[in-house]
């Protein structure tokens, strides 16, 4: 939590979080940091974003207004794609993670803002609710039937003491390569621009050469913003569709 | 588009927008996997976090079993190879996907 011992110069100093307010619960710190800031920007970005553009409704929409039925109908069609018709009743969890996932990447391209995502225990702690809700539809909807999924149709009886265990761990691997997945790859992206701003800063007029890859490397990072966010919202769809229709 | 007359022209666009959707439809369904992750990189970046987070997980509730029933660190080492396996298998299917068997792509690479 905190800033001493680190260099601000860095590239990892981006990563930490600072108390704005301290907030005291009992024992427990509920400080409101840059991170849960910064999570509340994005939620604020997401309903203006949403409000707005949708404020006119016209018929034939405008720029703002497409965008903004473009990422309906995407989800939309992610869900119904992968889910199938079943899946309609999850759009509004799958469309909130989508949205924040993705203006979480891309409020953190701006500089001087913080990456909420960079944070294992924030990608983590997302995956975990996909995760809790996902096993528990599954329960619900298929019962103790639900637990077939640990063992592959078609297998000799006598390898299930071996397969079962397996396949358990891998299931409990979802949540975990989910959450560290979107981390690893804004952490390495995040830091990477850093060392290379570092650079421009050291080498003076030669400098230009790492601005350059700079630039590249900015493109890039926005990229993956999109696509982190659609890995993690596709992953969760294909869950779901697992814990909806078993086999 | 005529102004004034929007129901034929509504009619009109709702004909080419289900064209243009049906043809991008029949596109998706040449790709395969994710799209986007099939680059060489990315998806080398996914096995391997495919691979090391399953196996931690192993690791972990190994060692989490271990604490709880004072084994150590027999159960560490069985849920080790397991974790391992495990990871190994999810490798596999990852690549099986990648290679073909287009429909069930997606499915059975990050499942089951």
């Amino acid at each position: 939590m905190a800033a001493e011992g680190h260099d601000a110069h860095s590239p990892l100093a981006q990563f930490e979080v600072h108390t704005l307010v301290p907030i005291k619960l009992g024992s427990v710190d509920a400080s409101f940091t840059n991170a849960a800031l910064f999570m509340v920007i994005a939620v604020a970005a997401i309903t203006l974003f949403l409000s707005l553009g949708m404020q006119r409704r016209a018929l034939v929409p405008g720029r703002w207004q497409s965008l903004v039925e473009l990422s309906y109908e995407f989800i939309a069609n992610l869900v119904r794609d992968n889910v199938g018709h079943e899946g309609r009743r999850f759009f509004p969890f799958v469309f909130a993670l989508f949205m924040f996932i993705l203006f979480a990447n891309l409020i953190a391209l701006i500089p001087y803002t913080f990456t909420v995502t960079s944070h294992i225990i924030v990608t983590f702690a997302l995956a975990a609710v996909v995760f809790v809700m996902v096993t528990l539809v599954g329960l619900i909807k298929h019962g103790l039937h639900f637990f077939s999924l640990f063992l592959p149709k078609g297998v000799p009886i006598a390898l299930a003491p071996l397969l079962i265990p397996i396949e358990i761990i891998s299931f409990l691997a979802r949540p975990v390569s989910l959450a560290l997945r979107l981390f690893a790859n804004l952490t390495a992206g995040h830091t990477m621009l850093k060392v290379f701003g570092g650079f421009v800063v050291m080498l003076g007029l030669a400098g230009v050469a790492p601005l350059l890859v700079i630039v590249v490397l900015y493109g890039l990072e926005t990229l993956i913003a999109f696509l982190q966010a659609y890995v993690f919202t596709i992953l969760t769809c294909i869950y779901l569709n697992d814990a909806l229709h078993l086999h | 588009m005529a102004k004034g007359e929007r129901p034929p022209a509504l009619d009109e666009l709702e004909r080419r927008l289900s064209e243009a959707r049906a043809s991008m439809d029949a596109k998706a369904r040449g790709r395969s996997g994710l799209p986007g992750e099939q680059g060489g990189y990315g998806f080398a970046v996914r096995l391997s976090i495919e691979l090391v987070s399953t196996l931690a997980v192993g690791v972990f509730i190994g060692w989490a079993l271990d604490r709880w029933l004072g084994t150590t660190p027999w159960l560490l080492v069985m849920c080790f190879f397991l974790g391992a396996a495990a990871g190994a298998l999810s490798v596999y299917r990852l690549t099986r996907s990648m290679a073909g068997d287009q429909d069930d792509v997606t499915r059975n690479g990050t499942a089951k």
